[in-house]
């Protein structure tokens, strides 16, 4: 056992051990964090795009996507730099909806987000019921520093590939490292693997 | 110190903490015995790492406070009503504690009486003269300056521009004051943002453009400018002296983020 | 559930939030042995030369990495992600770095 600082509690909460995937501590906040100035871009100018290799290219303005069928759900969130936050309560359309009817042969996606942020997946990751492109968070708007107005969700990966300021989805047969696979991270992020950075 | 100037592998150590000093009713000063400490410019700051029992570790930045010739490395640390690291530092460490550091860190906002290659001016006494504007906490690093100043004694003037919300939460408050009383040169201008004592004739408000223009050197005289508190008391302040004319060059930052400390 | 997004207000973006690059100088240091941030880079974005240590950084205590960018255009300078195994230091967007000797 290394060093300790005495008395050093940290600011964690309890929970159950099996709920937290190796390595990750349970917190009661949820942290800010990005690499860049937070976008802000309104509902009026907001589009969310379906693009590369697709049957038709797609597009929906911010009234066009909060018409889709939504759905508010409870999901677990862990981040790579080890905090996890339970029970997190969201609101938004799954995937397959953005997804229902398109054609593809792509076995890959890159989210794109305002900021030049993105991230990549494989498309299997982000359909079945495994992802959302959410506007919501514990019953309130998504404020623009937590991702807002939209950003994806993929509770199953480590939060990075949850792109905040999310834009479009672009479908490749291709797999394209994103913004933090580039620099260092695990190009798929599997936590209950412990799939952090490149070479884990 | 010539080996703080030195760049070599940093790593953490382990020090002790062998005296405390409350600064003000949310600021206290830590003293360190580093083993081994190989001795730092006024300016540098530490990294300090905590550690739980269940191996959770976090990391924060604190300035050295202390000048270079004091025996101890002294932190000062202001609680963060949100912060996860300040409170420790501030309420829960001890005197015998151990605290895990590397440093001495940073060789741009550092001063040195003798002056810093991109802060010689015109010859005034072996430097060019040392404009201070701080917000809060912003003051620590700054206060290893003067007290390096000090204790060469150098002539080089020198001025402190500090806000803070009340005249208790002036960080130092009777050093500074000793100091400016000391004839050498060193004057202090104080902005109380939120309550003035009676009779209070200085600055009450927030530093702005009008107060820099009032309170440091034409640019003419080419003053070596150090920056620090909050970042945007910071940003602001160091756009308002390159609006008056300070090279870009020799206004010097260092930004604490969203409040005065870290 | 209303249909706008929240609009951000003021307070408690991420110009509060940011730092310079002088918070990076020890990550650099326990990896290079050198500090970098008193070396002067010019933007490969918008040419402009200054300091690392005055240019933005966006870290966090709990983020993944740390991304230095131009305080003149935004530009991404530089990308620090610590790891158990070392550190990876990606410099996309510096045309160069200069420092003196000695």
């Amino acid at each position: 056992m290394g060093f300790v600082s005495r008395g050093f509690r940290g600011r964690r909460s309890h929970a159950d051990r099996d709920r937290l995937p190796p390595g990750q501590y349970a917190t009661d906040d949820f942290p800010v964090l990005s690499a860049g100035p937070t976008p802000h871009t309104s509902p009026d100018v907001w589009t969310f795009g379906l693009s590369g290799e697709v049957s038709e290219p797609r597009s929906w303005t911010w009234t066009e996507f909060r018409a889709l069928p939504s759905e508010r759900f409870t999901t677990d969130i862990h981040c790579v730099t080890k905090w996890s936050k339970l029970d997190t309560v969201w609101e938004g359309v799954s995937v397959d909806t953005l997804l229902d009817g398109v054609e593809t042969e792509a076995s890959y996606v890159l989210a794109f987000s305002d900021g030049d942020y993105t991230t990549n997946l494989p498309l299997a990751d982000v359909t079945d019921g495994q992802a959302w492109v959410v506007f919501a968070y514990d019953d309130q708007p998504l404020e623009p520093e937590h991702g807002g107005p939209a950003r994806l969700l993929v509770p199953h990966l480590y939060f990075w590939k949850s792109a905040k300021w999310v834009r479009g989805l672009e479908l490749r047969s291709d797999d394209e490292p994103g913004f933090w696979e580039t620099y260092g991270y695990h190009n798929y992020g599997d936590p209950w693997r412990e799939q952090r950075y490149q070479g884990d | 110190m010539a080996g703080a100037a030195l760049p070599g592998r940093l790593s953490w150590r382990l020090s002790s903490v062998v005296g405390l000093r409350d600064e003000t009713p949310r600021v206290r000063t830590i003293l360190l015995d580093v083993p081994d400490w190989p001795g730092h410019l006024a300016g540098q700051h530490v990294d300090v790492r905590l550690t739980a029992e269940d191996g959770y570790q976090t990391e924060r930045s604190y300035s050295i406070a202390s000048a270079p010739h004091q025996p101890q490395v002294e932190l000062t640390g202001e609680r963060l009503d949100d912060g996860e690291v300040s409170p420790y530092l501030t309420d829960e460490l001890r005197e015998g504690d151990l605290l895990e550091l590397r440093g001495p860190i940073g060789g741009y906002f550092v001063w040195s009486p003798g002056g810093t290659a991109a802060h010689s001016g015109p010859p005034t006494d072996g430097g060019a003269p040392l404009m201070l504007v701080a917000g809060g906490s912003g003051v620590v690093p700054l206060m290893a300056m003067l007290r390096e100043r000090a204790a060469t004694g150098s002539r080089v003037p020198a001025r402190l521009l500090c806000s803070a919300q009340t005249l208790d939460d002036v960080i130092y408050r009777d050093e500074l004051r000793r100091l400016a009383d000391a004839g050498d040169g060193f004057q202090l201008v104080l902005a109380l943002t939120r309550t003035r004592p009676p009779g209070w004739r200085g600055y009450d408000r927030r530093i702005d453009a009008a107060m820099l223009s009032e309170t440091v050197w034409p640019a003419a005289a080419r003053p070596a400018a150090f920056v620090c508190g909050p970042t945007p008391l910071v940003e602001s302040v160091a756009a308002a002296l390159v609006e008056l004319g300070h090279e870009p060059g020799r206004v010097k930052t260092e930004r604490f983020g969203p409040t005065g400390g870290r | 559930m209303t249909a706008e997004p929240a609009r951000s207000g003021a307070p408690m973006d991420e110009r509060e939030l940011r730092l310079d690059g002088n918070a990076l100088a020890g990550e650099l240091q326990s990896m290079l042995g050198v500090d970098l941030t008193a070396a002067q880079g010019r933007c490969a974005g918008c040419g402009r030369v200054a300091e690392l240590a005055a240019q933005l950084l966006y870290r966090y205590p709990h983020a993944p990495g740390a991304a230095l960018r131009c305080g003149a255009c935004g530009n991404l300078l530089l990308v620090v992600v610590e790891h158990p195994r070392g550190v990876r230091l990606a410099m996309p967007g510096l045309s160069w770095i200069s420092a003196s000797v000695g």
